[in-house]
């Protein structure tokens, strides 16, 4: 019996049901799917380095699955306490009926579980066809061989998912049978009787308290996007705090405001059904203020995520072309410490000769290579560097730890010799110029401050003039990102001066096919012991001397190129994991409250359509409504991100933010696609509800 | 003048096994100007009288003409038009919104005909002042008293100047005091307004307010009174003797 009225009830509130049903089935397969990914990736052919960032990927998706799972917890328990407080007269009826709680709460507890059931039934379903399609994208990601599909479901991943889902099912059916058991029985049969009374607000009030809390954003985006660097963790805290508090006394004081302006304009606020739908609207908004603050801060988080994890993703490539022009550099070199800290007495090497020792001919690697040098003068760090200017270059600099280190330099020839391999522009030089290369950009700022003011620097005696008033962009050494803060380019015949530096092997391979490369680097990289590392070692060793130190280094594009993979791929699935629940959460929220203020208002459509309002005026309003209180959250989130972002790409800057425009059109795909596919759903159902009925 | 003529409409309810007839054949006309009453007891099918005469609901045979147009064939946009134009409504439980002030209760029944405000603000102060609310107006429904409530309902019946108010019980929700004061400003908007009002009800004391009562019952008319040069108390004692007479065969206390 309880059973059949429990399927009852299911069948009868279904229209109630649908978006919560819905919510938890995309819920089930997300939480599905970003947990199936490890097994998934346990079939990819992937080198070692790249097995190891998934397995660390791994991990934090793994973590971050407790806190989604957590998110999903308060909002199917926020959800179905909503949908409950809908039926509590239908609750008081089974007990004026005769029925005890403990068999009302039965009723609820066999609901739950089979609304529960279904949807982990079909979440896993739908899940498990997902990862399919996902597998591709995640071999995609890690650039590994597709060749060979399987078709995987994940035990684990489904376990987990029965376990947190569980646990979150459980949740609800306390908090249910604890909220039927402390009712009143009178409480319940008033419960469908709406109070009339709303809470007004002092307009003037609202006013003074929308100023407030425009201000304190204000000046919280100000602090946090334009004094970055002044930022320290306490008050980058309270920051945040300000930011959240005043979004809430924004949603507190919008309608108050909105209304006073509006009505205003008294030609469009009297017109045609204007001055319901804003007052419909405005009582919406007033009654959750709490849910439209969380559902605003949720959004936020979710463009700012989307939208740092495809610009990181869309610009990794661009930057490591720009920052690691070519294949392979390797950095050798000799010296003696000097009695400065971080000051170097370098000591000639000859490194064709260690290359020789060491036994490798760099034909048979190289299409072509390089053998450069850069050298250093002492009086050259930065302080001697910028002289007059050094003060203005303070301000200008953000890295205060850059000031002791030495300037690069490198002769003309070997600049040019340089461009030759990284397929750059060569320049020329006078006798007594010199060109900063650079592409940092708050050091090119610094440097283009003295150029601009034709600052003469004197390397081993010799002074320079700067040959243009701003840097060029480009690089010395290869990196995987944006680190080049600067490298001077003098003339040969200053550069001869110096004795000795540090001596550089750059080339490009001369095959394309990824195996040789990689047998290649193999040779030359190996570890024990790495030929070119016991050449110079003997080297060292001839020169008898405490003091004496060496170094070397060897970098490899492929290498950078698949520590990026890995970030691309954590940052991608962080962004979209986080980034897709947050938005079912924001949406199904706003949907059901939609919903169920469509369905209490049907007597006021009644209304309307008895005094003859046009049905077309009403869908018109219904559409406005909808609109607005799915508009008002994500714009105010909008406009925190505007300076979340500027935030973000200031700490973004090393890695390079080239792809804005695609990664915030392809952050405003995903949100029109989920917030908006639960928008477009809602207006239709709600359409749909307050149809008159005869017509 | 004549401004509304009922032919000989029908409206059955239910399927063939279990007709019910909720007006078996009732004729009436009103006249441009009258106030007039319609009684009969529960289930007699004077609401539903009301109802298609308010289009909220069709016959299922007959004619009713508003001023030589048959409403019974218009449809969809031109019903929203005939309401929103010929027709004031007045609830028993009043049916105002909310969540909005008298003052835009009563002006949302101009602001949907697409007034200017300077209209719209015009003709909501006059009816307020003959309806007695202008010190209310600036106020929320859960602030008014329920006398106060059904004149802010009627004020918004009456603003579009319609040619025929319809009002469902319009005492039903309201104490003896309120009922007369309310009862007394449709008496003032008869007069003074010419409007011609069609109220619903089944009690005898509101009815006695109007010029004529029509009593229904078993879905057909029973009989009609007028007023004529009648006190109130009167014409209370008449209709008071017809529902008595109504009672004699029908074990229904009105």
């Amino acid at each position: 019996m309880l059973f059949k009225l429990t399927l009852g009830n299911i069948k009868k509130s279904i229209r109630d049901y649908a978006i919560y049903f819905f919510t938890l089935i995309i819920g089930v397969s997300i939480f599905y799917v970003f947990n199936a990914i490890e097994s998934q990736t346990a079939y990819l052919r992937v080198s070692r380095d790249t097995r190891e960032v998934i397995q660390l990927i791994n991990k934090i998706l793994s973590g971050v699955s407790v806190f989604v799972a957590v998110v999903l917890g308060l909002l199917i328990v926020y959800a179905s306490r909503f949908l409950m407080k809908r039926r509590n007269r239908e609750f008081a009826l089974y007990l004026t009926l005769g029925m005890s709680k403990g068999g009302v709460s039965l009723i609820l507890l066999a609901e739950t579980v089979i609304i529960g059931a279904g949807s982990l039934l079909v979440g896993l379903l739908i899940g498990t066809g997902i990862s399919q399609v996902s597998s591709a994208l995640v071999a995609g990601l890690f650039e590994a061989d597709m060749s060979e599909y399987h078709f995987n479901i994940s035990a684990q991943a489904i376990v987990k998912t029965l376990i947190y889902f569980g646990i979150m099912y459980l949740v609800v059916m306390l908090f249910n049978t604890v909220m039927i058991g402390r009712k009143k029985l009178i409480d319940l049969m008033n419960a469908g009787k709406r109070s009339e009374k709303l809470k007004l607000k002092n307009p003037v009030a609202c006013v003074i308290m929308f100023i407030i809390a425009a201000a304190a954003l204000g000046f919280a985006y100000y602090m946090v996007g334009w004094r970055t660097t002044e930022l320290e963790e306490s008050t980058f805290f309270t920051y945040i705090v300000v930011g959240c508090i005043s979004t809430y006394l924004i949603f507190r004081s919008v309608s108050g405001l909105m209304l006073r302006v509006f009505m205003s304009a008294k030609g469009l606020y009297y017109r045609g059904l204007n001055s319901f739908t804003f007052r419909q609207l405005s009582s919406k908004v007033n009654t959750m203020v709490f849910s439209m603050t969380l559902i605003c801060l949720m959004l936020f988080v979710t463009i700012c995520a989307l939208c740092s994890a495809f610009t990181i993703r869309n610009s990794l490539n661009r930057t490591l072309n720009e920052c690691c022009p070519a294949d392979y550099q390797a950095g050798m070199s000799i010296f003696n410490n000097g009695e400065e800290y971080m000051v170097l007495d370098y000591i000639p090497l000859d490194p064709e000769k260690i290359y020789k020792d060491a036994g490798i001919d760099p034909e048979d690697y190289f299409e072509e290579y390089a053998l450069t040098r850069a050298v250093y003068d002492s009086s050259l760090n930065y302080e001697g560097f910028y002289g007059e200017y050094f003060d203005e270059a303070m301000v200008l600099s953000d890295d205060i730890g850059m000031i002791l280190q030495e300037e690069p330099l490198i002769s003309i020839t070997d600049y040019n010799k340089l461009m030759e391999i990284y397929g750059g522009e060569k320049e020329t030089l006078g006798e007594n110029e010199y060109i900063e290369l650079c592409n940092v950009k708050k050091s090119a700022e610094q440097r283009n401050y003295m150029l601009e003011r034709g600052k003469e620097i004197t390397a081993f005696g010799v002074t320079l003039k700067p040959k243009y008033d701003e840097c060029i962009n480009g690089v010395m050494e290869l990196f995987d990102s944006y680190n080049n803060y600067g490298v001077t380019i003098i003339p040969d015949s200053v550069a001869a001066k110096a004795e000795a530096g540090v001596y550089y092997l750059t080339g490009n391979f001369n095959t394309d096919d990824k195996q040789k490369i990689s047998s290649y680097i193999e040779k030359l990289n190996s570890e024990a012991p790495n030929p070119v590392l016991s050449a110079l070692n003997k080297e060292y060793e001839k020169l008898d001397n405490e003091s004496v130190g060496f170094n070397y280094y060897a970098v490899t594009k492929q290498q950078f190129g698949e520590a990026n993979i890995g970030i691309k791929a954590l940052v991608t699935f962080l962004g979209l994991y986080v980034g897709v629940v947050f938005l079912i959460t924001s949406g199904a929220v706003l949907a059901l409250r939609s919903l169920s203020d469509a369905s209490d208002s049907l007597s006021r459509y009644d209304m309307l359509r008895r005094i003859g309002a046009d049905e077309r005026d009403i869908k018109h309003s219904l559409f406005l409504q909808t609109v607005l209180f799915f508009a008002l959250p994500l714009l105010l989130a909008i406009f925190h991100s505007l300076f979340g972002m500027k935030f973000a790409y200031f700490f973004l800057g090393m890695y390079g933010v080239s792809a804005i425009i695609p990664s915030i059109l392809m952050t405003g795909g995903i949100i029109m696609l989920i917030f908006g596919g639960y928008f477009v759903i809602t207006y239709l159902c709600s359409k749909m509800m307050i149809k008159p009925v005869n017509k | 003048m004549e401004l509304l003529r009922i032919e000989h409409i029908e409206k059955y309810y239910g399927s063939r096994s279990s007709l019910t007839k909720a007006i078996d054949d009732i004729s009436l006309d009103i006249e441009s100007g009258e106030f007039t009453a319609i009684m009969g007891a529960s289930g007699s099918g004077k609401t539903t009288l009301l109802n298609v005469i308010s289009t909220i609901d069709r016959v299922t045979a007959g004619h009713i003409y508003l001023e030589n147009t048959d409403i019974t064939a218009l449809r969809g946009k031109e019903l929203n038009k005939f309401r929103r134009d010929k027709l004031g409504f007045i609830f028993q439980d009043f049916n105002l919104l909310d969540t909005l002030t008298a003052y835009e209760n009563i002006a949302l029944a101009l602001t949907i005909k697409k007034l200017g405000f300077k209209e719209i603000d015009e003709a909501v102060h006059r009816v307020a002042k003959q309806l007695e609310i202008t010190d209310v107006l600036q106020k929320y429904p859960y602030q008014m008293s329920g006398g106060q409530k059904q004149r802010v309902a009627s004020a918004r019946a009456i603003v579009t100047s319609p040619k025929l108010v319809l009002a469902d019980e319009p005492t039903g929700a309201l104490d003896s005091k309120s009922a007369k004061l309310l009862l007394e400003r449709f008496n003032y908007l008869n007069r003074e307004n010419g409007a011609t009002i069609l109220m619903v009800t089944h009690d005898s004391f509101t009815a006695s307010y109007s010029s004529r009562v029509v009593f229904i019952k078993d879905g057909k008319v029973f009989c009609e009174i007028s007023r004529g040069g009648n006190t109130r108390k009167q014409f209370f004692d008449r209709i008071i003797d017809v529902v008595t007479l109504l009672g004699g065969d029908v074990s229904d206390a009105l």
